[in-house]
């Protein structure tokens, strides 16, 4: 059930990125952003929560009118404040919800990420506590349905002695105290929610908390023209002796409020909880996968600290020598916050499938995928690539291309560090490289795509090397529906490749392999090829 | 594609994707009752007698007890229950002992029910029996009312000077 259900998920966002990565690229491209946006649409809802608490009366005759005064006197700059507060918010619910379900959707929630999922459960109970009590704020008639549903569905609890539901049954029953309480709540919790926030990614290596600017500045330009197109207004002074029976009602903030009605608020109060018991337990349940930590060997460590600054987890720190080698700090990897995607065996200098050691041993290794056993395969796919051109292609477990035979697979394609593409093609094992992600925006492990690309430009250590033909070697980022993409690419750079074969490894130019890709759309690696 | 283009069809899509999350935010509107309906809503906070009367300790039961914890009397701290009825129209619309609150049940009784009904004129009854008694009631109400369409009809129970309240 759970499983088909994150396949249906997965099918979804997997149309729906692609077109957004051509048209955004991966650095914008907003589903691959959603929780820096996040982070985005809270500070916007700070600042002008903020704003707007300057105009606000406390009083519970003064509350509605002050907000309808900023509302329609000041509507040029405190009325748009007003939307960007309410639109901002619905944003942030609309991230957090995306974020959880595209989390879930890529199957990022087992092992070592059992905390940041954990973690991201209480976010979505302070956010509605925040939300609920903003709407309560304004007193108006969505505020009178929203304070008394809310009343009804708490005084369901055996917690309080008097129904809390009996303050919003007659006029003279509510006081001004009441609004300052309200106030104290709708700042306090967001506070708090700041707060879990910020545990949420604490064990998380380079976290987004803030979007590429690009992307800020139009999500604030599109803000702004909303809140001109749709201002966000008040539905009517709440009147005790009528019921709010009728009401524009936010569906980001109170889609469960309906169900109240329907339902019952003991089976609403079921449904929430087992479905918050059922997402607690979710990182626990089967299939659990869980591959041996990477271990470090120190007589290959130099401390470079290459695997500490790339370990998408942070799981590995550097210390203090402990072998009296001439080195100031060693490697340690946390083994409970090891996910053995191997990117830290492609960051580490000692990775090189040149050394003719009897064992190719390196710095830190996967004990399950050693970098041995690694090249191993290369050499035996390698021997059984017969077909001219020859293609070698190492893949993501987690890629369009995962599934394929007579490909070496890695954990993460990071782990293969760019010395072994080296190693390929200076030892005529293939005619050219492919390899294999996961889709660009979309990486199974963080940064895996990113740290590949980087060390291929040579802006990230270790670099690949320059006497390495740039032309042939290529990059494909698929996700693991995207096969039949994968298999067009892997046939465009076959294409390519035949091309070359011709004539000895030699540069090609950018605008030759331009015009290339224009003529069978090959792949993206034409647009990365030196001159 | 020119990067202006590019950067237009950025903003054309963040721009529909903003203006769909506004839409939603008071659309579509919802409706709670049917059309032409009020709600009557019988709410009280109120606490029955005690379940037994206190009776005078023997000396020797006084003997007994802790000489910080001595005492004339020992008066049971339990609530009864509260039985309350309610008619809307020809109907009993609720009927029901309303256990006291609190672990040692020595809280008040409470109730808070909604009833939505057509507007129209309804003869209203409210009867409530908080003693020991067990025929007959301790308190009743009654009263033809106007029920307006939406309107919110509260009926209360006030212990001094004790009585229900419509209002």
């Amino acid at each position: 059930m759970i499983a088909l259900a994150r396949a249906i998920l997965r099918r979804g966002f997997e149309l729906i990125e692609r077109p957004f990565n051509r048209l955004f690229g991966p650095a914008l491209n907003p589903l691959a952003q959603l929780g820096a946006l996040g982070f985005f649409f809270f500070w916007i809802v700070a600042v002008s929560g903020i704003y707007l608490f300057i105009f606000f009366n406390t009083g519970i005759e003064r509350a509605y009118e002050s907000v309808e005064h900023l509302t329609t006197a000041y509507w040029f700059h405190a009325g748009v404040m007003r939307s960007f507060h309410r639109y901002a918010s619905d944003l942030l619910v609309v991230m957090v919800v995306v974020h959880l379900l595209r989390e879930f959707a890529y199957d990022h929630y087992r092992g070592v990420r059992w905390f940041s999922w954990l973690t991201g459960l209480p976010i979505i109970w302070l956010l509605y506590t925040s939300g609920i009590t903003g709407y309560w704020l304004v007193w108006d008639k969505l505020a009178h349905f929203v304070a008394i549903t809310t009343s009804e569905l708490l005084d369901w609890l055996p917690i309080f002695g008097e129904p809390i539901a009996r303050n919003f049954i007659a006029t003279g029953t509510l006081t001004s105290r009441f609004f300052t309480l309200m106030v104290f709540m709708h700042v306090a919790v967001p506070l708090f929610l700041l707060f879990i926030m910020w545990v949420h990614i604490l064990r998380i290596s380079r976290p987004k908390v803030n979007p590429p600017r690009m992307l800020a500045a139009m999500s604030l330009v599109a803000l702004a023209g909303v809140s001109l197109w749709n201002p966000a207004l008040s539905q009517g002074h709440a009147d005790l002796t009528k019921a709010p029976v009728e009401v524009g009602l936010d569906w980001f903030y109170l889609p469960v409020y309906p169900l109240t009605n329907i339902w019952g608020k003991g089976a609403v109060w079921g449904f929430l909880g087992a479905f918050f018991l059922m997402l607690g337990l979710m990182p626990w349940l089967p299939p659990l996968r869980r591959a041996k930590p990477a271990q470090v060997d120190l007589a290959h460590c130099n401390g470079c600290a290459r695997c500490a600054d790339d370990c998408p987890y942070e799981a590995i720190r550097m210390v203090a020598r402990t072998d009296g080698m001439p080195f100031p700090t060693q490697a340690q990897v946390n083994p409970s916050l090891c996910v053995s995607c191997g990117i830290c065996v492609g960051a580490c200098p000692s990775s090189t499938p040149f050394r003719r050691s009897t064992e190719l041993r390196t710095g830190i290794d996967l004990p399950d995928r050693s970098l041995r056993m690694l090249r191993e395969r290369v050499v035996a796919a390698a021997s059984a690539t017969q077909e001219a051109p020859r293609l070698l292609i190492l893949a993501c477990d987690h890629g369009g291309g995962a599934a394929h035979t007579g490909i070496v697979t890695l954990p993460c394609v990071a782990m293969a560090p760019p010395s072994l593409i080296d190693f390929i093609l200076s030892r005529n094992l293939a005619d050219g490289v492919a390899v294999a992600g996961c889709a660009e925006s979309a990486c199974y492990h963080r940064l895996g795509a990113a740290w590949t690309r980087q060390r291929f430009d040579r802006t990230r250590d270790p670099y690949l090397r320059t006497r390495v033909a740039r032309e042939r070697v290529a990059t494909i980022w698929t996700s693991a529906l995207e096969v039949k993409r994968f298999e067009k690419e892997v046939a465009a750079f076959r294409r390519f490749l035949a091309t070359l074969s011709a004539a000895p490894p030699r540069p090609v130019a950018i605008s030759a392999m331009a015009a290339s890709a224009a003529a069978d759309r090959p792949m993206q690696p034409s647009a990365q090829v030196e001159s | 594609m020119s990067k202006a283009l590019r950067v237009s069809g950025q903003f054309v899509v963040i721009a529909a994707l903003f203006a769909g999350v506004a839409a939603f935010a008071n659309w579509p509107v919802y409706r709670q009752t049917p059309r032409g309906s009020a709600v009557v809503v019988l709410t009280f906070v109120h606490g029955a007698d005690r379940r037994a009367d206190c009776r005078r300790l023997t000396a020797e039961e006084i003997a007994k007890l802790p000489p910080n914890m001595r005492r004339v009397q020992d008066c049971p701290r339990g609530r009864r229950p509260v039985y309350v009825e309610l008619d809307l129209g020809k109907d009993v619309a609720y009927r029901a002992s309303l256990a006291p609150t609190g672990i040692a049940g020595d809280g008040p009784s409470r109730v808070y029910q909604r009833f939505v009904l057509p507007a129209g004129q309804y003869h209203v009854a409210a009867r409530m029996r908080d003693t020991a008694r067990s025929e007959g009631f301790d308190y009743t109400r009654q009263e033809k009312i106007a029920l307006e369409p939406d309107q919110m009809f509260v009926i209360d129970f006030r212990a001094e000077p004790a009585g229900f309240v419509f209002r």
